[in-house]
């Protein structure tokens, strides 16, 4: 027999009791980086473009991030950028125009420089993406242009300010490819690119894989890295496996080295058999759900406090996630720079929710449902099949609700009605996230001078909105998101319920997988212990 | 066999290609939902464009004129086999199609010539035993293939022989080895099908009067069963090749993705998935067009099979 069958048989036994034992961790010191191998990753799918200018799925930025640099980098732990191409930066009084001094010396691996000149090519080129290139394009709002000042100084200029722009210039989405790249179509980028990488694409298989090689001479790693040399790895085979029970069985058996997508079911046999979870909640606007103040429920703010009041988010996230996955406790996710801990106004008080409503004149009517003025108290709330746990959460929050009096009524779309469904205002409440690494995601979100999906009114929240987006300095800028926070949970303007993390599974013998600050992987340090 | 025989299944034929492409064309764009606002939605990830950025795209991919313009000209098109590109990865759609069908024929053929055999197997032991409890097990076997999910038994499968006991791969398309489980998965419920048609007509043809003719002349069982019972049952075998040939392909939906198989099946999911309109059209008048093609084939063979159907249809 070629491989052991124990781990699959123990992975079974435990997946079929279910019994609850703590996740066994590897606690033996891995001992010093050694460099080489191939590390074989399993994502669940292939978004069909190599561009990271145009992807917009994690399962594809896992492999694509490793193509790119990016002029900044942010550390995750606490939000700062940080140099990589560019060695410094500063901005001008209102945040409208960037100065960028290059990283000396750097190519792509087609041999071209990576240069002002390249950079300015780059963020041209991006006005003439396709519908793939929303996420470059959100962060380059404005852009009036790029001014080449000298082969490694530039300056980037946008007709109103643009605080979000240097947070985007640290993702994959505004990482740097080479100028012949930049040149083609947004279409014939999608089949090849060159970037400046420690990895470069060795091949790509529509749907089966995206295979990197290591990048020789590779010499201007971000300053977070452990390294700011050559990647460890000879090579990363990201391999499509769209069935969620065959990567579990693929990592457990030791057919690749790590997988993406994990359920909560999947956790106990990956455990059992010796795998580490790591798990990173996504920053960004954590999962909840936020009214449509056009319509007369939306409106009331007794509904949407009662609402709140009535979700025990512990209760949805034992039942629904990943045990990596925590309660939101703000407008944003805690990985989200700037989060400010609203949890103080985001009890779960069921007596507290009946008598906000009895106060409201919604009263208890004889099949438990509040009703006022012959009304009755049914909620539609509208959510997007795009995630498995969406269901489950959504009937879970539905029964909790049921409770006080609340008759939350489930309208399930498909994700790509979620757009036209937000521009039409056709929804009562709706149930959702975002993921971004910027606090000014709110103001996207949530300002009455953007697209005000949620219909709120113009209020005081649209002014500390413009001010964060305004104000370069992080301590002040914090300051201000710590407020608009405080006023979008007080009045319940958005009702956070649940962080989305990013859980992968990994095997024993691999270390140094990170997590950037969106949540994404960095595999620059990551090494496998050589048997 | 009559040219106009001929003729008039042609015609028919080219009729359900033209219908195939209008009621996806109809379809299509009559769905809620746009698939511009879809790809301009970033995923999970991004915020939306504003409205004229998302016109301007509308613009870009043609779907700003008329809706019978845009019919005109994508049947014109189509034609001459142009598709369009698909909106999610702008590659040409007939080459998208045309990458993905030799892994997907591979898979098909083996699921194929796994069906018959286990079908033909089936029905031939179970009309040929004088043991009933062997007829009644076989005679059971295909309605319980058929009621088994394919990705359930897709998946027992790859837990047991490639991560349990490492005997073949779990996932990809490369090698024979890597044909085998998949081939497996989606030739039982195939072959069940197959079993039941093929054992039904079989037991039919035993009954016959040459049958008993041919007994009287001194034929043995054996004899009788493979030389002329089987060949008159095959005949209603074969007519429901056309149903066959579509479960295949709608068990390669399934089968692709639990054995991450690139193929038809996966290109399908991916395009109804994004709404990549150009994509699904292309695929579903393909998929007609392979329908077309057995059934014409099936209509071409009856003849001669039988010469009777073709001189007084």
């Amino acid at each position: 027999m070629p491989r052991s069958l124990t781990p699959w048989l123990v992975a079974a036994a435990v997946s079929l009791s279910a019994c609850g034992s703590a996740p066994a961790t590897s606690t033996a010191d891995p001992g010093v980086p050694q460099p080489g191998g191939t590390l074989r990753f399993a994502v669940s799918s292939d978004q069909g473009c190599v561009d990271p200018q145009q992807v917009g799925s994690n399962d594809t930025i896992f492999s694509l991030r490793q193509v790119v640099d990016s002029l900044t980098d942010q550390d995750p732990a606490t939000g700062e950028l940080r140099p990589w191409l560019a060695t410094s930066w500063e901005s001008n009084a209102d945040a409208s125009a960037y100065t960028f001094t290059l990283r000396d010396g750097v190519t792509f691996s087609d041999g071209t420089p990576l240069d002002a000149a390249a950079v300015k090519a780059n963020f041209d080129a991006v006005q003439d993406l396709g519908a793939r290139g929303t996420l470059p394009k959100g962060y380059l709002a404005g852009y009036t242009g790029t001014a080449v000042e000298s082969p490694t100084r530039l300056t980037v200029a946008f007709d109103r300010p643009n605080v979000q722009f240097l947070q985007g210039t640290s993702t994959h989405s505004l990482g740097i490819l080479s100028p012949a790249t930049v040149a083609k179509s947004d279409d014939e980028r999608c089949a090849a690119v060159v970037g400046s990488g420690p990895f470069v694409i060795e091949s790509y298989t529509r749907d089966e894989s995206i295979v990197l090689a290591r990048r020789p001479g590779y010499a201007w790693g971000s300053s977070l890295w452990q390294s700011p040399g050559e990647a460890r790895l000879d090579r990363v085979e990201f391999r499509i496996v769209p069935e969620s029970g065959v990567r579990v069985g693929s990592l457990a058996s030791g057919e690749v080295d790590a997988i993406g997508n994990l359920a909560q079911q999947d956790e106990a046999p990956l455990t059992a058999a010796g795998a580490q979870l790591l798990g990173r909640a996504n920053p960004g606007i954590p999962f909840g759900i936020s009214f449509n103040q056009a319509t007369p429920l939306g409106a009331d703010p007794a509904v949407r406090e009662a609402v709140s009041l009535a979700i025990d988010r512990a209760e949805v996230v034992a039942t629904v996630y990943s045990s990596q996955t925590k309660p939101a406790t703000s407008a944003l996710a805690s990985t989200t720079p700037g989060y400010a801990d609203q949890a103080a106004l985001l009890p779960f008080d069921l007596a507290k929710a009946g008598s906000v409503l009895d106060a409201a004149g919604w009263l208890p009517g004889p099949d438990g449902i509040r009703a006022r003025n012959g009304t009755p108290l049914t909620v539609e709330l509208t959510w997007y099949s795009n995630s498995p746990a969406n269901r489950a959460a959504v009937e879970l929050i539905q029964q909790q609700v049921r409770k006080v009096g609340i008759d939350l009524q489930l309208r399930e779309k498909p994700i790509s009605e979620s757009t036209p469904t937000q521009q039409a205002g056709d929804f009562v409440a709706s149930w959702g996230n975002l993921t971004r690494a910027d606090p000014d995601i709110l103001r996207s979100q949530y300002s009455t001078a953007g697209n005000n999906y949620y219909r709120l009114p113009p209020g005081p929240i649209d002014t500390l909105l413009a001010e964060q987006a305004a104000q370069p300095d992080p301590a002040a800028r914090a300051a201000i998101v710590a407020q608009a926070q405080q006023l979008l949970v007080q009045e319940h303007h958005t009702i956070p319920v649940v962080e989305l993390t990013t859980v992968l599974g990994v095997a024993p013998d691999v270390q140094g997988i990170l997590f950037d600050a969106s949540s994404r992987i960095q595999l620059h340090d990551t090494w496998k212990v050589q048997p | 066999m009559t040219g106009r025989y001929l003729l008039r299944r042609l015609l028919a034929a080219v009729g359900v290609l033209w219908a195939a492409f209008t009621v996806s064309f109809v379809v299509l764009y009559l769905l809620p939902g746009d698939p511009v606002a879809t790809m301009a939605s970033g995923g999970l990830d991004g915020e939306p464009l504003p409205p004229e950025q998302l016109d301007a795209l509308r613009a870009r991919y043609g779907l700003d004129q008329p809706v019978l313009v845009q019919y005109g000209r994508r049947l014109l098109a189509a034609l001459t086999g142009d598709f369009g590109t698909s909106i999610q990865n702008g590659q040409d759609v007939r080459s998208a199609i045309l990458g993905v069908l030799p892994p997907t024929l591979q898979i098909s053929v083996a699921g194929l010539a796994v069906a018959v055999l286990f079908g033909g197997t089936v029905a031939l032991v179970a009309t040929y035993t004088r043991a009933l409890w062997l007829r009644q097990l076989l005679m059971a076997l295909p309605s319980l293939a058929v009621s088994l999910p394919v990705f359930w038994v897709g998946l027992m499968l790859v837990q047991v022989f490639a991560f349990g006991l490492g005997l073949l791969p779990s996932v990809g398309a490369n090698g024979p080895a890597a044909l085998v489980l998949p081939a497996v998965t989606l030739g039982l419920p195939t072959g069940a099908l197959v079993a039941q048609v093929l054992a039904k007509s079989l037991s039919q043809a035993l009954g016959e009067p040459y049958v008993t003719t041919a007994r009287a002349k001194g034929v043995g069982r054996a004899g009788i069963h493979l030389r002329h019972a089987l060949r008159n049952a095959a005949l209603p075998a074969l007519t429901v090749l056309g149903y066959v040939v579509g479960n295949l392909l709608a068990g390669s939906v399934v089968v692709e993705t639990v054995f991450t198989r690139p193929g038809l099946g996966r290109l399908t999911v991916a395009a109804v998935g994004v709404q990549d309109i150009p994509l699904v059209q292309g695929i579903v008048v393909f998929a007609a067009a392979v329908f077309v093609l057995v059934n014409l084939t099936v209509d071409v063979i009856y003849p001669l099979l039988d010469p009777r159907i073709g001189a007084t249809s």
